[in-house]
């Protein structure tokens, strides 16, 4: 009896598995097709902003998407961040540490690779990803696809080479036809592998939470409280709006706030151990505050639990939490706000206001290597 | 509206958008709400504030809206924030105009934008209050005229990451720096009194701001002068890096223009042209360009300035054999070379011009403005148009009209609703799977029944 429920249970996977992998031929949510490639369709797509800055107030044009993928691309991506067969040792993939349960992110402090090794910091969202130019904490890559190339080849993190990389996705039985509808031919190369990945990515869009619709003319959709908490938010005494800039709520520049390490970690020098500018020591890539309320815990090193602790180190007094014989050019934001409990109650309830996963992608129930897709973190 | 032939004549020559027809004037007297007004009223409404103590926060969302004083026998409307409140005027929306307030004791700024173009800020007082006094941020031209603002410890005027702004007649003392043109293009800086600061009038890039650029400024027929007062900015802030004394700071920007100004008792120099270095505690960022190029200086009268300077400019005119700040500074390794010109300058004391060109250009008299005729473009968001908005915005993002996108082509929803825009309204507050071969639609339950049902009529209406 027992056989026979595992060979039932088993049956339709093994059926999947035998079915052609067909990638889908519409764009995902949220983005409309033009000659076959897929373009972004959202409230801000009739705004301007300075000197296409893509930073602004409520009404403000969007920074450069990555745009202009085919559906195929899109979701030969998706069914790639699921897979295993990405890691080394097939039990990582790109979801292990970019959770769609959380906020694309991992709900830890250091995120965990292979063989069970931690990683130096947080698993940051991949939430609107695409809008960004920098990435990683320290911002040393320039694209998604130099950014990739991180994770999967670091020896602490998905422990993959190029080459095994290309073979595994190779000797797969369904991979290369899946690359011959994305790409035309079956031919896999590394930056296929990156440009489908990178097509995935930018997909991820959060741009109809309800701060949203206030921006764009529905104000009765946020409540006394959060319309507060968004004034304490663009105030010139708590300034948070001078980083977290709208629409991206990112300016996208590196910062450098004196923030705590997690007890008994060393201290992170951030973007100086790049440059070996000294000047930037201790700074970091200014991260999206869109469906934050998601990715606990908070900061390079999750060093804060709670989005209320996150909120309460600005208004702790500048560099209150620097180590002792550290001398760090503090951003000049970084001041004393004395904000009451009150405003941090407001801006914390303000910060919920940018949850949005209305587009969040299909998760596979199988992916093509025929290993079992990981899920928020779990094999499935 | 009480004269509408006057309130046109004004409009067109301040090249506002025009009110609509419908505009109304919302009166808020001593003991109401100025903010209960603004959120009644609608775009080209006036919010008329007659004299009173108004303790409040007041933010503008809305496009097309002025918040007007009424100033009757010398008693102004008055916005206290008590050392408590934040800031006191809070703007995003397009074509917005305040003018003729008291604005005290607030945390932050008295007048802060992030975005709104065409903005226009003119008699307004500023005695006393937080950060910086006028702070329009990612706007697109504007005019700041006629304010008078004294007691900021950091900025007077600041206009920051904008374009196209004209700021003139306006009176800045007591401050740190009086008009700061920061991360800006085109602006002309005219007419302004600009005295008793630490430093009077400043150009610059900041580092590390999102917008890099600062260039095509003119500063014309400005009274700089006596900017001795010791610098009293919060600790960390980058005003409080500058060294009191100075008529005017230009740093790292370019194409800026000084003409006809009178720049006097400035105890460490009048003018001084620097790069980036200026600012030392700061990160790095390698997207600034850190030096001031093509300066441009026509004739202005200089005196009696560099009595007492800096310990550092005073080390530097050692090398010259005085001990007496110059009129023109150039630091040691910022705009020296013959790109920037001067005339006259035998008229000056000065310090690392002396490569300087003869300017070609005699005069700015060609410019009258930089602010851009008709206005930046701006449709304003209203109840009629916002329908629209969100269903291209949010709905064409999975429906097009005729065409399988992730959604069921337009067509055949309004084939299957035919007149009954409540279906879809209720459809859309509570989706649930109906086409097996489409993923379940996401909740639109944020939005109210009332809204749902607009943007449900206007999808059964739409053509194409």
């Amino acid at each position: 009896m027992r056989g026979l429920l595992s060979i039932l249970l088993l049956l339709p996977v093994l059926a999947h598995a035998e079915a052609p992998w067909r990638l889908s031929e519409v764009c995902p949510a949220g983005f409309r097709p033009e000659q076959g490639r897929c373009y972004l369709q959202s409230l801000y797509g009739e705004y301007a902003s300075l000197q296409d800055s893509g930073v602004g107030g409520l009404k403000t044009g969007l920074p450069p998407l990555r745009e202009g993928f085919t559906p195929q691309q899109i979701d030969l991506g998706r069914l790639m961040f699921f897979d295993p067969l990405l890691s080394g040792d097939g039990t990582l993939a790109c979801s292990s540490c970019h959770q769609p349960s959380k906020g694309f992110a991992d709900g830890r402090g250091l995120s965990i690779g292979i063989n069970g090794q931690l990683a130096h910091r947080s698993a940051p969202s991949l939430w609107n990803v695409g809008f960004l130019k920098r990435l990683f904490w320290d911002a040393r890559a320039s694209s998604l696809e130099e950014q990739m190339e991180g994770p999967l080849y670091s020896p602490i993190e998905m422990g993959n080479s190029p080459e095994q990389l290309l073979k595994s996705l190779n000797e797969s039985a369904a991979y290369p036809p899946l690359f011959k509808q994305a790409f035309g031919d079956s031919a896999i190369s590394l930056d296929r592998i990156y440009t489908a990945i990178t097509a995935f990515e930018s997909s991820l869009v959060s741009l109809n939470s309800r701060y949203d619709l206030y921006a764009n003319g529905v104000h009765e959709v946020l409540s006394k409280d959060e319309i507060e908490g968004m004034n304490v938010f663009r105030s010139f005494v708590a300034r948070c709006a001078e980083c977290h800039t709208p629409p991206a709520f990112t300016n996208q520049q590196i910062a450098i706030l004196g923030t705590p390490e997690p007890d008994g970690h060393a201290f992170d020098s951030g973007v100086q151990a790049v440059t070996g500018d000294a000047s930037q020591r201790g700074g970091f890539k200014v991260p999206t505050l869109r469906n934050i309320e998601f990715s606990a815990p908070y900061m390079h090193s999750g060093r804060f639990e709670t989005l209320r602790e996150a909120v309460a180190f600005y208004t702790g007094g500048r560099g209150h939490a620097v180590p002792e014989g550290e001398k760090l050019n503090l951003h000049w934001h970084i001041w004393e706000p004395n904000l009451t409990d009150r405003e941090v109650d407001v801006l914390v309830a303000f910060l919920k206001t940018l949850s949005d996963e209305s587009f969040m992608p299909p998760l596979p129930s199988a992916v093509p290597s025929g290993l079992r897709p990981v899920i928020d973190g779990k094999s499935n | 509206m009480k004269n509408p032939i006057r309130l046109g004549l004004l409009c067109l020559g301040l090249l506002c958008s025009m009110p609509s027809l419908w505009a109304a004037d919302i009166p808020v007297k001593d003991g109401e709400s100025i903010q209960d007004a603004v959120n009644k009223a609608s775009p080209g409404d006036v919010v008329l504030i007659y004299p009173g103590t108004y303790k409040e926060s007041v933010y503008i969302d809305k496009d097309n809206i002025t918040l007007r004083g009424v100033v009757e026998e010398g008693k102004w409307p008055v916005l206290e924030g008590e050392g408590k409140r934040n800031d006191a005027i809070l703007y995003s929306g397009n074509d917005f105009t305040v003018e003729w307030l008291t604005i005290t004791h607030y945390k932050g700024n008295a007048i802060m934008g992030q975005s709104g173009n065409n903005f226009t800020i003119r008699y307004n007082k500023v005695i006393d209050t937080g950060v910086y006094g006028i702070f329009p941020q990612f706007g697109k031209n504007g005019l700041i005229e006629y304010n008078v603002l004294s007691g900021i410890e950091d900025a007077a005027i600041y206009v920051g990451m904008c374009d196209n702004v004209d700021v003139r007649h306006n009176e800045v003392f007591d401050n740190v720096a009086g008009i700061e043109i920061e991360n800006t293009r085109h602006a002309l800086v005219e007419n302004n009194y600009a005295h008793d600061n630490t430093a009077g009038l400043l150009v610059f890039i900041t580092p590390g701001l999102p917008i890099k650029t600062t260039f095509d400024v003119i500063l014309r027929n400005n009274f700089v002068v006596n900017n001795n007062t010791p610098n009293f900015g919060a600790p960390g802030s980058i005003v409080s890096k500058v060294p009191q004394g100075i008529g005017i700071v230009v740093m790292a920007a370019d194409d800026v223009i000084v003409e006809g100004n009178i720049v006097s008792g400035n105890k460490t120099a009048g003018i001084v042209i620097t790069d980036l270095a200026f600012i030392t505690d700061i990160s790095s960022d390698p997207e600034s360009e850190p030096n001031p190029d093509r300066l441009v200086f026509l004739d202005n009268l200089m005196f009696d300035n560099g009595a007492d300077p800096v310990a550092e400019v005073k080390a530097l005119m050692l090398t010259q054999f005085s001990r007496t700040g110059p009129d023109i500074l150039a630091t040691p390794g910022s705009a020296q070379e013959q790109d920037n010109c001067i005339i006259n300058r035998e008229r000056y004391t000065s310090f690392g011009v002396k490569k300087w060109s003869e300017c070609e250009r005699k005069s700015t008299a060609d410019v009258l403005s930089y602010r851009i005729p008709g206005g930046a473009p701006s449709e304003p968001v209203t109840a009629t148009n916002r329908t629209k908005l969100l269903y291209q915005g949010i709905c064409a993002g999975c429906h097009a009209y005729n065409m399988r996108m992730i959604g069921p082509p337009t067509l055949a929803v309004q084939a299957l609703y035919r007149n009954d825009a409540q279906g879809i309204a209720d459809y859309i507050g509570e989706p649930h799977k109906v086409r097996p071969d489409y993923p379940a639609m996401p909740s639109q339950g944020h939005l109210s029944p009332e809204l749902r049902k607009e943007v449900a009529e206007y999808m059964l209406k739409v053509t194409k």
